[in-house]
């Protein structure tokens, strides 16, 4: 074995191409992402301190924080829940035209943000097919910012559980239920255990794009200050208004935020796949 | 990996026993949850769209879709497209090949910044190009001495949709690639092929799949993306419009019905890239199990 993996390390090296191709990647992600990101922050850098400060504690800046971050939060969770409980029907159940439903939970991928949020909106507006029906309003609330959100990141949790489902290994379910537990035992003693670093997986791949999220908020939120106003709609409201000093230093406090959530993520994709690969 | 999920190779279906499932009524009642679920958030909204589109009959769709600023917003959407994917097809397979064929120091960290673009908002990916080449940015005044315009045109919008949709077809090839190994190459190597020809008869047939469905999602972001290109267009009908900001405009200005015929069409092209999707896994299931069944 010893000798093996020595041959193999000492055969790498016939491949070419490293150079170019690790030149050409290094040129192209410092050209396109390293440079441009790291503008945000020495950009910050250069305003006095006690202004940054000012712009990124500012009533309704912390609101749009706040709603940031629950909405994006209580999406992830519905998606959780709902992720989890559409991989196991994908995977386990036998139904007609499962094969299209399977393809259908790509959908927020393949399909443009803004069109979800028009469409969105379109049906809970108090007039719509499901605003009419509705005793308390959805469009232009918080409410309405959860469902665009909770749309976004439908496919994150269902993609990650799916194959973790897929390769669990039968004999547990089996061991479980011969040793006398019932089915909701099993599901929530052995089963459930094994799904949790995925679904944490999916959820936090959920909530980190639902935190930046634009295209389908705008829409549906009505975009009322300290009510319904999203942080990116902030940077986005600060720029039209040509305070570059001020939406740099909320994309500044965005962007370390997204930092350590992509942090997490790949903390917790490396235990995944250790255990699952 | 932030914003992506990878390309799924489908299991066959287990047969299981009676014993080892649920009840039949609670298996109906989570079927009927998760398919209530998924037609709220996904088929209600996507019917939406259609029906929208042609509420007002269908020649103030076919006005909506072939006005003149629909027209050059299609072919901006297109233009963008076609200089973004290639771009990031040909970052994409050349970050796999170095990751995945050699060993060396900080790869960890050039996989998490090839994510990087997954994880920020769109609404910073735009901006951090106003704050390169805008007027206030620091090559502003050398690009106005020397006039030329970045940001509220073209260039602005290719550079904050690379941005966006950088990671792509990297991020389907490396795990693909990793699984693959460097032995098919290697024995290439062997037998006298030249670098080149290896790549080109060995690895391209190897990664096709992978790349394609890469390729796909890449232009599927690329054409649909809106707050980043949002930041840097200038709102020009007719010349910095894309897709999504016309149907924002026509939205905004209460053209319901227009709005969503242009929705629609960019829907088609949504259900048409599902549609490959599948077939792509299909088929990378297929060549999987004929090449377990050809030993």
């Amino acid at each position: 074995m010893a000798r093996l993996q020595s041959m193999k390390m000492k055969r790498v090296g016939v491949l070419p191409g490293f150079g170019l191709s690790l030149g050409f990647t290094m040129f192209y992600i410092s050209l396109l992402v390293i440079l441009p990101l790291s503008m945000v922050f020495i950009n910050t850098v250069s305003v006095e301190w006690a202004k940054i400060w000012q712009t990124i504690s500012d009533p309704r800046v912390m609101a749009s924080y706040k709603l940031s971050i629950g909405a994006s939060l209580t999406a992830a969770c519905i998606n959780v829940v709902f992720g989890v409980l559409i991989a196991w029907m994908l995977v386990r159940y036998r139904f007609p035209g499962a094969r299209i439903v399977d393809g259908l939970v790509d959908l927020p991928f393949a399909l443009p943000t803004a069109i979800a949020g028009i469409a969105l909106t379109t049906l809970y507006t108090k007039n719509g097919w499901l605003g009419q029906f509705l005793s308390f309003k959805v469009a232009f609330t918080p409410l309405g910012i959860i469902m665009a959100l909770t749309f976004i990141g439908l496919p994150f949790v269902v993609r990650t559980v799916q194959p973790v489902l897929q390769n669990l290994d039968q004999e547990m379910e089996e061991a479980s239920a011969s040793l006398g537990a019932n089915r909701l035992q099993t599901f929530v003693k052995v089963i459930f255990p094994e799904l949790l670093p995925a679904a944490l997986t999916g959820f936090a791949l959920a909530f980190a794009r639902a935190l930046g999220e634009y295209g389908s908020v705008v829409f549906i939120a009505g975009n009322m200050p300290m009510r319904t106003e999203i942080t990116p709609l902030l940077i986005m409201t600060k720029l039209e208004q040509y305070d570059y000093a001020g939406a740099t230093a909320i994309a500044a406090v965005m962007l370390i935020f997204s930092f350590i959530l992509l942090l997490i993520i790949n903390l917790l994709q490396w235990r995944t796949n250790r255990k699952f690969i | 990996m932030a914003g992506h999920v990878s390309i799924q190779y489908p299991h066959s279906p287990v047969n299981r026993t009676m014993k080892e499932s649920e009840p039949r009524l609670v298996k109906w009642l989570l079927i009927t949850a998760a398919l209530g679920f998924l037609c709220l958030f996904l088929v209600l909204p996507l019917v939406a769209i259609f029906i929208k589109a042609f509420e007002k009959g269908s020649a103030v769709f076919s006005a909506a879709i072939s006005s003149p600023d629909a027209l050059s917003a299609i072919r901006l959407t297109v233009l963008v497209a076609l200089i973004t994917v290639p771009l990031n097809a040909i970052f994409g397979v050349a970050a796999a090949w170095a990751v995945t064929k050699f060993n060396f120091k900080g790869k960890s960290l050039l996989i998490t910044i090839i994510d990087l673009p997954f994880a920020v908002s769109p609404v910073i990916a735009g901006l951090v190009f106003v704050l390169l080449f805008s007027s206030h940015g620091i090559f502003g005044p050398w690009l106005q001495a020397h006039n030329i315009k970045i940001i509220f045109e073209v260039p602005g919008i290719v550079l904050a949709t690379l941005l966006i949709t950088l990671p792509f077809v990297a991020r389907e090839l490396i795990p693909l690639m990793q699984t693959q190994g460097t032995a098919d190459e290697e024995a290439s190597m062997t037998l006298g092929a030249s670098g080149w020809k290896t790549f080109l008869l060995v690895t391209l047939p190897n990664i096709k799949w992978g790349l394609l469905y890469g390729i796909i999602l890449c232009t599927a972001r690329a054409i649909g993306e809106f707050g980043a290109v949002s930041v840097v267009s200038g709102h020009i009908r007719g010349v910095t419009n894309t897709m999504p900001l016309h149907i924002e405009i026509l939205y905004n200005e209460y053209q319901f019905s227009a709005a969503f015929a242009v929705a629609s069409l960019m829907s088609l092209f949504a259900i048409f890239t599902l549609v490959v999707k599948n077939l792509i896994e299909w088929k990378a299931k297929k060549s999987m199990v004929s090449e377990e069944g050809g030993f």
